[in-house]
């Protein structure tokens, strides 16, 4: 990795710094506090954090394709989601025999619905390196045939938004069938273990979401790598002037796609670290209003920046997991709200005020 | 004549005697019929079988129109004496026993339990004479429609009797469609006839008649048919009957498509105004649909009893409402967003959230009933294939009549002239006098009471609830992009051709799957041609 990659990125330093003490922290205090501790942070905490933390790479794979490439992308929960769905998949294989029907070879809702045999798409997903594959393998081909197709007719704008949302809802409608072998409205759930370890367990907990913190780590540094690149340089060319890049002579099509591929294969792992720790995945995760809100998250941290996305995915869900603690009807309002406020008073987004007080300051 | 479909001589006698009665009937006072009703039921009382086969004759020939009831009810086993009085009741079970009807007075007369009540017995004598009786009484009522329910199911199960009973009546039926069902049922027995010429002449009469128990009459007679030519002309008619039927069956579809089509225009019409004239994407535009259902639904509570008349009301009212939401909406966020779509997109959909919360915490989070009146359900029966339900046929003339509403308020009125001069060229319309920030608050305010007005016929269709809006969002975009924006008329066939594919598609792949393959279309379709069915042309196209 070059040097440049986090020069002149205080915000992704300070962002970097406080995820690697957070989970420094968090395992030492979930693992090595006695419960009765006040210091002690719960498993229920640290399994939220980690699924905040999946949500975070999600943004900031959003972040990529729509901060730095101008696509709006509203499906980017389906990519999410097959992901989950491909880990989920895994994950049912190893239940085994525990199933209630107790059937080694197929999974509970197939015992179900009578089915005889394991359907060819569900063949290989007991080896784990296997699964690991198609949690990146399956959003990232789905991404790039629809981008391949989208991006070479020149689907721009509201348009190629428009049909993002329709390619999840398209999705969605196709998983609620019990016919398609994904276990229909009901997903896969009742998950055991993930590579022999009991994903009930504190340590397992604490492990994913090192995991997590880990692939959010990752994640952001790849793609400031990218932004920070040349690529990066032509992205945001085409970001800001189509026609005029592609005058140029760069192949605009070939950089769309493969930004927004890669965007997709991220989103895709952070939906299969995101199925362990929330313990299922049904066909809701495809529903439009999912990927909406994660653009949300982003406009709200502020776009264009990778570390506003974090920051935003982060206060928005942990906002969410609040106020429908407290008083389960404003959340929708508070939401609602913020999206009108956000985009009327803060187009730049939080990352932007921060970003205009070091100016002045 | 077919003597193998009469049983006995006997029974031809009874069947003779008892349409001589009925017709007979016809002449005789009412006072006289009713006389003989009453003696009727004093017979069927005795409960015994020779003197209730007495009294039914008498009800038959009373030719009261308190006869078929009672009739029928002894036909199901369904009539009782009292014990206490000895007084006749048609009673039919219910929680608390028996729920009894007075014969006489047609009024209910009370519970009663079973052992209060001793059932009239019939026999298999009884079971056939009343069979005939009631077909009498129904075949010879004065509405020609009760004539031809009863003609149309006796096609189902002929025997000698009714049969005996048909070529009797058909002769001095006057009505043409329940002589053609007469027709035919005799035409159906005589498929059976001995001499082949005459089964040629029964197949000629049925040719095109599409009643199922035609099919099936002559699908028999194809499986134990020797002759021929009679193989021949049966295989013919039989063709020329499911040709009519795949027809029929074709035009149904069609008609099912059209209806779904005209709701999907009517969801998407107020947002090829919003979105493809003006150019805003309005994330909240199935919430303004919401709110014009809920308005119905508010004008029905406002006006209990009148549900025909709250629903005209709460066309113009769901107008307004959503008409003065939009334009708070346009005047309130929007404004500040022109140029960027995507900003507007996030923002509307912050509104659609707060409008879905809002309803759910004012009016309530369960879907509300909104109630259809009379004229609405019901349908038109074509013939025994094609069926046209009321409700279908008001949605499609619905949509018309908002579209052409539409189509001339954009043509012909000023503010349309004003709202394409700002959509193709906004800097050169000021420059004439346009005063496009007004025109823009009154176009979206128009796109948005379309919506609220759809909103009162998706009321009629289907649950009206906080999602309501959410269900249709998509929809409405993929049948405006499809169109092609900016063009009604685009949005007219799109809404109706996608209808019809949906339709056409799911009888073999299924109501989801149909539904996929048509978004799945719609996203490959668009790859070809961007710009939807029919672009707008010329410079302002180019973005």
């Amino acid at each position: 990795m070059r040097l440049g990659t986090l020069h002149l990125d205080r915000g992704g330093q300070i962002f970097l710094l406080l995820l690697a003490l957070t989970t420094l922290l968090v395992p030492v205090l979930n693992l090595a506090v006695p419960a009765d501790s006040p210091l002690h942070v719960s498993t229920f905490t640290v399994t939220l954090l980690g699924k905040y933390l999946t949500y975070a790479l999600l943004a900031i794979a959003v972040d990529l394709v729509w901060g730095y490439l101008g696509i709006l992308s509203l499906g980017h929960g389906a990519f999410f989601a097959l992901g989950g769905y491909a880990m989920g998949m895994y994950l049912m294989r190893q239940i085994g025999d525990r199933g209630v029907y107790g059937n080694p070879e197929l999974p509970d809702f197939m015992v179900f619905l009578n089915w005889q045999e394991l359907p060819w798409f569900w063949q290989g997903f007991d080896i784990f390196w296997f699964a690991a594959l198609m949690v990146m393998l399956v959003p990232g081909v789905l991404a790039f045939v629809f981008g391949w197709l989208a991006f070479r007719s020149r689907v721009t704008g509201v348009y190629l938004s428009i049909i993002t949302q329709a390619l999840t809802y398209a999705l969605m409608l196709a998983f609620f069938r019990n016919e398609m072998g994904f276990g229909g409205n009901n997903g896969l759930t009742d998950f055991k273990d993930l590579l022999g370890f009991d994903l009930q367990s504190d340590a397992t907990r604490v492990g994913l979401f090192i995991a997590s913190a880990l692939a959010v780590v990752g994640g952001y540094l790849a793609c400031r790598y990218i932004v920070t690149s040349k690529l990066g340089r032509v992205t945001v060319a085409i970001r800001d002037a189509e026609s005029r890049t592609r005058f140029i002579g760069y192949r605009v099509e070939r950089f769309k796609l493969w930004v927004f591929t890669f965007s997709a294969v991220l989103a895709g792992i952070a939906g299969a670290l995101y199925v362990p720790q929330v313990g299922i995945i049904n066909p809701g995760e495809f529903s439009p209003i999912n990927s909406i809100e994660i653009v949300v998250w982003v406009a709200i941290g502020g776009r264009a920046t990778l570390y506003g996305a974090v920051l935003g995915a982060l206060l928005v869900n942990y906002g969410k997991t609040y106020l429908t603690g407290v008083m389960p009807d404003a959340w929708l309002f508070a939401l609602g709200g913020l999206f009108v406020l956000v985009t009327l008073l803060l187009p730049q987004g939080i990352a932007g005020l921060l970003r205009r007080k070091e100016a002045t300051a | 004549m077919p003597t193998r479909l009469l049983r006995s001589p006997l029974s031809a006698l009874r069947l003779w005697l008892l349409i001589a009665l009925t017709l007979c009937a016809f002449a005789q006072a009412a006072l006289a019929g009713s006389a003989e009703f009453e003696q009727g039921i004093e017979l069927i009382k005795t409960n015994k079988y020779d003197q209730v086969e007495e009294g039914v004759t008498l009800v038959a020939s009373s030719r009261d129109p308190r006869a078929v009831g009672l009739l029928a009810a002894l036909q199901d086993s369904d009539l009782y004496l009292r014990k206490a009085d000895g007084r006749l009741f048609i009673a039919t079970r219910s929680d608390a026993g028996y729920d009894l009807i007075d014969p006489l007075t047609q009024a209910a007369a009370g519970v009663a339990g079973q052992r209060d009540l001793k059932r009239i017995r019939i026999n298999n004598r009884l079971r056939s004479q009343l069979r005939t009786a009631v077909a009498t009484l129904n075949l010879t009522h004065p509405d020609a429609v009760v004539r031809l329910t009863a003609v149309n199911e006796m096609l189902d199960r002929l025997d000698a009797d009714s049969l005996a009973l048909l070529r009797d009546l058909a002769g001095e039926e006057k009505n043409a469609q329940v002589r053609e069902g007469m027709t035919a049922a005799i035409a159906l027995a005589d498929l059976e006839a001995e001499e082949p010429a005459r089964r040629i002449e029964a197949l000629d009469q049925l040719e095109g008649n599409l009643h199922p128990a035609v099919q099936g009459g002559i699908q028999r007679l194809l499986s134990q048919e020797q002759d021929a030519e009679v193989r021949a002309a049966a295989e013919h008619v039989l063709e020329a009957i499911q040709f009519k039927r795949d027809l029929y069956g074709f035009a149904e579809t069609l008609f099912f498509g059209l209806s779904l089509g005209s709701v999907l225009v009517l969801a998407a019409i107020g947002l090829a105004i919003t979105f493809g004239v003006m150019g805003v994407i309005n994330m909240a535009h199935g919430e303004l649909i919401m709110l014009g259902a809920y308005t119905a639904y508010i004008v029905q509570q406002l006006m209990p009893g009148h549900i025909g008349l709250a629903l005209f009301l709460a066309i113009p009212a769901a107008f307004l409402v959503s008409g003065a939401v939009g334009i708070l909406i346009e005047r309130g966020v929007i404004r500040f967003l022109y140029g960027r779509p995507l900003e507007t997109l996030l923002a509307t959909f912050g509104i659609s959230l707060i409008l879905q919360q809002l309803v759910r915490t004012l009016i309530s989070p369960q879907n509300v009933p909104v109630a259809n009146p009379d004229w609405m359900s019901g349908s038109w029966q074509i013939n025994s294939v094609l069926s046209l339900t009321m409700n279908r046929m008001y949605i499609i003339a619905f949509c018309l009549i908002v579209f052409t509403a539409l189509y001339l308020v954009m043509r012909k009125t000023s503010l349309g002239l004003q709202v394409r001069a700002v959509s193709q060229n906004r800097a050169m319309a000021r420059a004439m006098g346009v005063r496009s920030a007004r025109v823009d608050a009154l176009t979206f305010g128009l796109g948005s009471g379309i919506a609220g007005v759809a909103g009162v016929a998706l009321s009629q269709l289907t649950n009206v609830g906080p999602n309501l809006g959410q269900a249709y969002i998509i929809d409405s975009f993929m049948v405006v992009v499809f169109g092609g924006v900016g063009n009604l008329w685009g949005t007219l066939v799109a809404g109706m051709s996608l209808g019809v594919v949906n339709k056409i598609l799911e009888p073999w792949a299924g109501a989801v799957l149909a539904k996929i393959l048509v978004l799945i279309f719609i996203i490959l379709f668009i790859q070809k041609r961007p710009r939807g069915l029919f672009p707008q042309k010329g410079r302002a196209a180019e973005g």
